[in-house]
């Protein structure tokens, strides 16, 4: 079964460089978690701190409530998945899975059996006694699942795991390990600066950038309720309006901008620089004046793209505006050259701080 | 070192660290040490040492200047050291040596690396390396064969007419130093080619045809193209050439003659002959010095690091 | 001007007399230890013999002197194999200045003349009070060919990826583990080769040997010593059997190489098209 994980304020120096800045998280048993962010965000350090190749400079790290100061990474109920798997090239497939149980001292005959049954798990019957560079790439992926789930571990850390796939395979990959999480329960940590994995597969995801975690929720709260403009950019697109608070009442405010008056949710702004993001799905096209949170605009290319039509469009103040209108007639869809407004609802657009939240 | 302690644990660490201290502490640092401080002390009989005969002085090096005889040196005829002479012959053969590789090298290493088909490399190779397994003593010997009186070389130049009569090689026909420079050559011209043949394999070859097509003739694309990707093999097979061939002893003894005298039979005679281990070492260390100024010449000359040259 | 293809024919004259410069010495010295002549020579021929080699079987100082050689390779390859390995990992492991002093020290041998090294072995030992004899030689042979060692196995450890060390510690492994079933199988056949090297580097070696083996003899030394007093063919029957022993050793290596780099291509080439497969 899973464990749980609590960072408390964990800081990561290398040098002068603050790499993981001050994080704190509490990851329940038998969660898929994601952490997602921009290379060099310190994704790979938290990881490795988790399972003990990296000390924290300060702060705790807790695995099922017990303290992991000083245990070493064999010592730890984590197994890590490498970014580039790290399989050992000189031993078999089922060498390779039963690698951790052999270092636990157990038999042969027993450990033979566990790898087979491992490989039966991730559906690789037959490839037991082949050698790593017989594999495919997805081949390659389940046996560096099947090697870490070999050790029983409470904790599945994984960095990157499907980075080296392609496209298809990848999204064919995220599906099983899902499958393997919900059938093991145990606790995943995964990995990633792919922001549709991480909402297609994740319990929660941990957004992170420059060493801070940013905003922890489930992937439609980070989508639909970012708390800044980092995590809002990062998880997808939005049409941006820069300009000032105005009068507020029960959570919705006032924005003045040079290109009109909105009202729009107003986010924790914690007295930072602001701006108004609404996303592209969120912004229609209409040719009635006069609506709220309406922009006149000339439109420049209507593009088709299967299930959405994407629209970009001019506002006469000059800013740069997109929609992507459904595709099931449901959606007034316009012309190039056409003149309108481009509008949402107030309850989909949001004020919130310009950047990232800053080490205090 | 972190890493280490954290990969292997102190146990394993502390092994690698002793291993490697004793390898640098008691096979390299110490005895070279010690050849200094004895080159430095006087040759004594036993009961002498350590008392008051037992001093340090430059008198071992002062032999080295000893004895003059008259030497030419390119026409001018100067008196110098005979020991001097022998260092110096030593010095300028061995560089004859290396050039004459380097000359007769540099086209095989070009055929391996981008004329002859890639598959027929790895057979070509091993053909030549069979002289590298055969011992050098052996290989000497075999030239010694090859340059008697009687031998084989002259039997087939005077069968041809080339010669007249037979000629003694070993004591010299152009110097006195032929047969040893044929030799060496032929011991060490390996060493020179390998290094020049591995640099040139990570040569594009679209380089090369990129020259041709902009029109340089073929000792161009060499001049300005091969021989420049080249200079770190070529670097580090002079430094091997040049060093094996002043460093050895078997050959100069197997194919010289009376005179020719090599630099390390002065230092061998001196050692086990006289049994002055003393002047051995002031010899010796002179020698080391004459490597260490040539090792870096040459990294200084053709810009290259230690690493490129060890390999 | 020359034509690309006669420039190709005189390449290919060229590699073929550099070939037959390389091999006729050894061709001549081997069929002089068949000839029926007092002299080692092939010319003039006296008859077809099997005396030499005859004469060599019952040899006892070839004897001894081989056994010797064999005896000194293998103590070489003893403390040559681990120093050279201890040493690679150490400066793997550390940068900048330190790396530099380290891989100076460790390599500056393999360029010093080896009477030098010979000398100061003995000087050194001498100083401990230790006599001269082939325990020295041993000592001397390994200064310098414990760094080939730690170049082949430095080599080796560039293209190893430390990520499986942290695998195998996180699968909980302890670290004698990781040293046993990770790097040193990584490391194997660098570390085979360095065994190789350090053995026929040994037994070819003669600079260190003359000045630190006392009385004793080695192969090297032995014909050395043969050459120059009196010579019977018997050096070559010798020198024939050598060269014929390692050819085949060559060939034998030769094809099992093939064999294996085969094999591997044959192990990727699967790999490579059930990734094919996988994306279809
Ligand atoms: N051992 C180290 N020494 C110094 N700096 C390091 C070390 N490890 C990581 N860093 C730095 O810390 C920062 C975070 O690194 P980390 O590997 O955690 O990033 P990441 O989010 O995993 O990125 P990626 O997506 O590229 O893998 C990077 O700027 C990196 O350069
Ligand atoms: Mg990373």
């Amino acid at each position: 079964m899973g464990a749980g994980i609590d960072l408390d304020n964990v800081v990561c120096d290398f040098g002068s460089f603050r790499a993981v800045d001050n994080v704190n998280v509490s990851i329940k048993p038998g969660e898929f978690f994601s952490f997602l962010g921009p290379s060099g965000c310190g994704k790979t350090t938290i990881l490795r701190m988790i399972s003990g190749f990296n000390d924290p400079t300060s702060g705790a790290i807790r695995i099922g409530g017990a303290p992991t100061l000083g245990k070493r990474p064999n010592q730890r109920p984590t197994a890590l998945i490498f970014q580039n798997l790290a399989l050992f090239p000189l031993m078999t497939i089922w060498e390779n899975i039963a690698f951790g149980l052999e270092m636990r001292g157990m038999g042969r005959a027993e450990r033979r059996a566990k790898a087979d049954e491992l490989l039966a798990l991730v559906d690789l019957q037959g490839a037991a006694d082949k050698m790593v560079s017989q594999l495919s790439g997805g081949q390659k992926q389940r046996v560096a699942i099947a090697r870490a789930l070999a050790v029983e571990p409470q904790v599945m850390l994984l960095d990157e795991p499907l980075s080296a796939l392609d496209l298809k395979l990848r999204q064919h990959m995220r599906a099983e390990l899902r499958a393997i999480q919900k059938r093991t329960g145990v606790t995943f940590i995964y990995i990633t600066h792919d922001q549709g994995e991480a909402l297609a597969m994740s319990d929660r995801v941990g957004v992170m950038s420059q060493g801070r975690l940013q905003q922890v929720a489930d992937p439609r709260d980070i989508y639909n309720n970012p708390v800044n403009g980092f995590v809002a950019s990062f998880v997808g697109e939005n049409n941006i309006f820069t300009g000032a608070v105005g009068a507020t009442s029960s959570g919705m405010a006032r924005f003045d901008t040079a290109h009109g008056q909105f009202r729009a949710r107003l986010g924790e702004t914690g007295g930072a620089a602001v701006k108004l993001y609404v996303r592209p799905e969120h912004t229609l096209f209409t040719t009635d004046a006069g609506v709220e949170n309406s922009v006149p605009v000339t439109v420049q290319e209507v593009a088709f793209e299967g299930s959405f039509i994407s629209v970009h469009a001019t506002s006469d103040s000059g800013a740069s505006l997109v929609a992507e209108l459904r595709n099931d007639g449901s959606q007034l869809i316009p012309e190039a050259g056409q003149k309108g407004f481009m509008t949402f609802a107030a309850e989909r657009a949001s004020i919130l701080p310009d950047g990232i939240v800053r080490a205090k | 070192m972190g890493e280490l302690l954290k990969r292997y644990g102190g146990t394993l660490t502390g092994a690698f660290i002793l291993l490697t201290g004793f390898w640098l502490l008691m096979l390299i640092i110490l005895p070279n040490l010690a050849l200094f401080e004895t080159s430095f002390r006087p040759y004594l009989p036993v009961v002498d040492m350590g008392g008051p005969l037992d001093t340090y002085s430059v008198n071992n090096y002062a032999k080295f200047f000893e004895s003059p005889g008259p030497m030419s040196i390119f026409g001018l005829e100067l008196s110098i050291p005979l020991r001097a002479q022998t260092f110096i012959n030593t010095v300028f053969y061995s560089i004859i040596v290396t050039v004459v590789a380097f000359v007769f090298s540099y086209p095989i290493a070009f055929y391996l690396a981008k004329v002859v088909r890639p598959k027929s490399v790895p057979t070509l190779i091993l053909l030549l390396f069979i002289p590298l397994w055969v011992s050098e003593a052996l290989r000497a010997f075999a030239w010694y064969i090859i340059l008697t009186l009687n031998g084989p070389l002259n039997a087939v130049l005077v069968g041809m007419g080339v010669l007249e009569k037979a000629v003694r090689w070993q004591q010299g026909v152009l110097t006195n130093y032929d047969a040893i420079v044929i030799g060496l050559v032929y011991n060490y011209i390996l060493f020179m080619l390998f290094p020049i043949y591995n640099a040139m394999t990570s040569l594009d070859s679209n380089q090369i045809e990129a020259a041709q097509d902009l029109g340089a003739p073929a000792w161009k694309t060499h001049l300005r193209i091969v021989l420049p990707h080249s200079k770190p093999g070529i670097a580090s097979g002079s430094v091997m050439v040049f060093m094996l061939a002043a460093g050895s002893l078997l050959v100069p003894t197997t194919l010289g003659s009376t005179r020719s005298n090599w630099f390390t039979q002065t230092i061998q005679q001196a050692m086990l002959e006289s049994q002055d281990w003393n002047t051995g070492a002031a010899y010796s260390f002179l020698y080391l010095l004459l490597c260490t100024v040539v090792v870096f010449g040459v990294m200084r000359l053709f810009k290259v690091r230690l690493s490129d040259i060890a390999r | 001007m020359m034509t690309d293809k006669m420039r190709k024919v005189l390449y290919h004259l060229y590699m073929g007399s550099f070939l037959f410069y390389l091999l006729v010495p050894l061709v001549i010295m081997s069929g002089a230890a068949f000839n029926n002549n007092k002299t080692p020579s092939v010319y003039p021929w006296k008859g077809f013999s099997w005396q030499w080699f005859i004469e060599l079987w019952n040899d006892g100082t070839m004897w001894t002197s081989f056994g010797n050689t064999i005896w000194v390779a293998l103590a070489v390859v003893a403390l040559a194999v681990p120093l050279g390995t201890a040493g690679a990992i150490l400066i793997n492991s550390v940068t900048g200045m330190t790396r530099s002093v380290l891989y100076f020290f460790m390599v500056a041998p393999i360029l010093a003349p080896g009477a030098v090294i010979g000398i100061s072995t003995i000087l050194f030992w001498n100083k401990l009070s230790v006599p001269v004899g082939l325990h020295l030689s041993v000592l001397g042979q390994v200064s310098y060919i414990a760094a080939f060692v730690m170049l082949l196995v430095l080599a080796r450890l560039q293209s190893f990826d430390q990520n499986l060390e942290e695998a195998a510690l996180d699968l909980g492994a302890t670290h004698n583990q990781v040293l046993r079933r990770i790097l040193l199988p990584h490391l194997y056949p660098a570390i085979g080769a360095g065994a190789a090297i350090a053995f026929f580097q040994s037994i070819e070696n003669f600079n260190v040997t003359l000045f630190t083996r006392g009385t004793q003899n080695t192969l090297t030394v032995y014909v050395f010593s043969k050459v120059r007093s009196g010579i019977t063919p018997s050096i070559n029957a010798l020198a024939f059997m050598l060269i014929a022993l390692t050819l085949i050793a060559a060939l034998v290596y030769e094809l099992r190489r093939r064999r294996q780099a085969a094999l591997e291509a044959a192990r990727e080439e699967e790999g490579r098209r059930a990734s094919d497969a996988e994306i279809a």
